[in-house]
């Protein structure tokens, strides 16, 4: 799914219940990382539960791929949800999407504890540092 | 009878996620009565007044009435007014005793501690430790989350603690600890023993006397109080000879720029204008529990508390921590490697509110080699259709984590 189909599929569910169990699933379709990436270099400070994130260019040294992982199963589909917004764009479109400001359109911030918003800040403000260091 | 007691608390009958609210977090802070609410409102509406002075109407009936839920409080705990320190709650509290006891460590004396303590228990003791070159020791525990009570007493008589500082009740796992014989084992070494009662204070209604603690401290909000206000009880020797520990208006009996001279205990504990609608309103909690039936009441809580066990025990993958056997009502459990915020989060999509993490004892969780549990902590006000709410989400969620 892109991101517009994940934001179609969870605009059209009622309830957090339902929206939830959206977020966890997209989570487990994301592949885990290996432990040998789980590495202190990898954390993103900020977040409440582990999350590691690996951002690089593709072979062609053009695109964003990021791989990323979390203890927490609604994290690990949150982090889903922001690797879609990113993965496979150009270093330049990376810079023009906020994921954050996606994340309060859909609901989520607002839903979400005020330190798992400030987690997924720290994630997005992770991803554009490292975009920035490319560049 | 708690059908009753539940039309108390307003907050019971409100809703999250638009289904009624199934409050599980009474350890972090319990519900308030409408009396505690009320008795803070007219305070500000109709009593409003600082206290100690000013020879007005309003300050003169202010004063009698903070002064006499001091005296409302040592009742309840069986020791005297004036050996009761309002504090800003039980860390504030406890702060306050390591740096008055401070002066009296040198280096090589001992500081014993529980290994289920609240970081509020653990981290004055490191700090105060480190400035006097004292060693912080911890009682043993087995790997369920409980106490050793003979190897604890053993310990005591090999250490001869200059300080024992342990809680009467787990905040992450409920149990409960035998603090008179821990007290009565290291009484013969002169130890000063202080005893965390932020959990007990509610539920098993401490006799201060009885127990022979030198120090109890507490936080109002985990007992129908309002939050923002604890306090402690020391023994009056004890608390009086220990140096002040912030400074400023009230506390003080003369000031010059020469120097100044202090209150005596508790006044020197109590520098600047108290919480006193804090205060108004824990007399009202006070008085609360005072005219409910305790022994009814903490018969229910274990009913409940074995009822949920039973349900939660009963489902294949849970694993509970803790004493089952001597608690306060809280269950601490987890399901399989499932993250505790996993399914806190799905739990309250059900209106079902719960604590889950490392409950502010981080060196307890690394014991049991958990990042932490998902914590239902129970109050004589929650139902047992509450209990049931809670495992049909608990096992609906199950099953979505199963998916």
């Amino acid at each position: 799914m892109d991101i517009t189909q994940i934001q179609n599929r969870l605009n059209s569910l009622n309830g957090w219940q339902a929206k939830y169990r959206e977020i966890m699933l997209l989570g487990k379709k994301l592949p885990a990382l290996p432990e040998a990436l789980k590495i202190e270099d990898a954390l993103v400070r900020g977040c409440e539960s582990n999350v590691w994130l690996h951002l690089d260019l593709d072979e062609s040294q053009e695109r964003l791929v990021i791989i990323a992982d979390s203890d927490t199963r609604i994290v690990k589909g949150l982090l889903a949800i922001i690797l879609a917004c990113y993965n496979n764009l150009l270093p330049q479109e990376a810079k023009q999407v906020d994921a954050y400001a996606l994340f309060e359109e859909m609901g989520l911030i607002q839903h979400l504890s005020p330190s798992r918003g400030n987690g997924v800040k720290a994630i997005v403000e992770r991803i554009q540092n490292q975009i920035d260091a490319f560049q | 009878m708690i059908e009753q007691l539940r039309k108390d608390f307003p907050l019971l009958h409100t809703h999250i996620e638009e289904q009624p609210i199934c409050y599980f977090d009474s350890a972090a802070t319990t519900q308030k009565p409408q009396s505690v609410i009320d008795a803070v409102n007219k305070f500000y509406q109709q009593e409003n007044a600082n206290v100690h002075r000013g020879a007005h109407t309003l300050s003169a009936a202010a004063t009698t009435q903070y002064e006499a839920v001091r005296t409302k409080l040592a009742d309840f705990l069986n020791v005297t007014s004036k050996e009761i320190v309002w504090t800003k709650g039980a860390t504030d509290s406890l702060n306050l005793i390591a740096a008055g006891l401070s002066e009296k460590l040198s280096h090589d004396d001992v500081i014993l501690i529980s290994p289920l303590e609240h970081h509020a228990n653990i981290v004055p003791w490191q700090q105060i430790a480190q400035k006097t070159g004292a060693k912080l020791e911890v009682l043993p525990a087995d790997q369920q989350g409980v106490l050793d009570l003979e190897a604890a007493k053993q310990l005591i008589n090999t250490l001869k603690p200059k300080i024992l500082s342990v809680c009467h009740a787990s905040n992450a796992l409920g149990n409960i600890h035998d603090v008179a014989a821990l007290i009565t084992t290291a009484k013969p070494y002169n130890t000063i023993t202080i005893v965390d009662g932020a959990q007990s204070l509610l539920h098993l209604r401490p006799d201060l006397s009885a127990m022979g603690c030198d120090f109890f401290v507490f936080s109002a909000h985990k007992a129908l109080g309002p939050t923002g206000l604890g306090g402690l009880f020391g023994r009056y020797e004890l608390l009086n000879d220990m140096p002040v520990y912030q400074t400023g208006g009230e506390m003080i009996e003369r000031v010059s720029f020469s120097g100044t001279t202090f209150r005596d205990a508790p006044g020197k504990f109590e520098p600047g204008t108290p919480n006193i609608s804090g205060v108004i309103g824990f007399g009202a909690a006070l008085d609360y529990l005072n005219s409910v039936d305790a022994a009814a009441l903490s018969k229910y809580e274990q009913g409940l508390y074995h009822y949920l066990l039973s349900a939660l025990k009963a489902i294949d993958g849970i694993k509970v921590w803790g004493d089952t056997e001597h608690n306060i009502g809280v269950v601490s459990f987890t399901y399989k490697d499932e993250h505790h915020f996993d399914i806190a989060t799905f739990l309250n999509t059900y209106g079902v509110a719960v604590r889950s993490g490392h409950h502010c004892t981080q060196p307890l969780m690394e014991h049991l080699s958990l990042s932490g549990t998902v914590r239902v902590s129970l109050a004589f006000y929650n139902s047992y259709n509450d209990v049931d709410t809670f495992i049909d989400a608990l096992k609906d969620t199950i099953d979505m984590l199963e998916e």
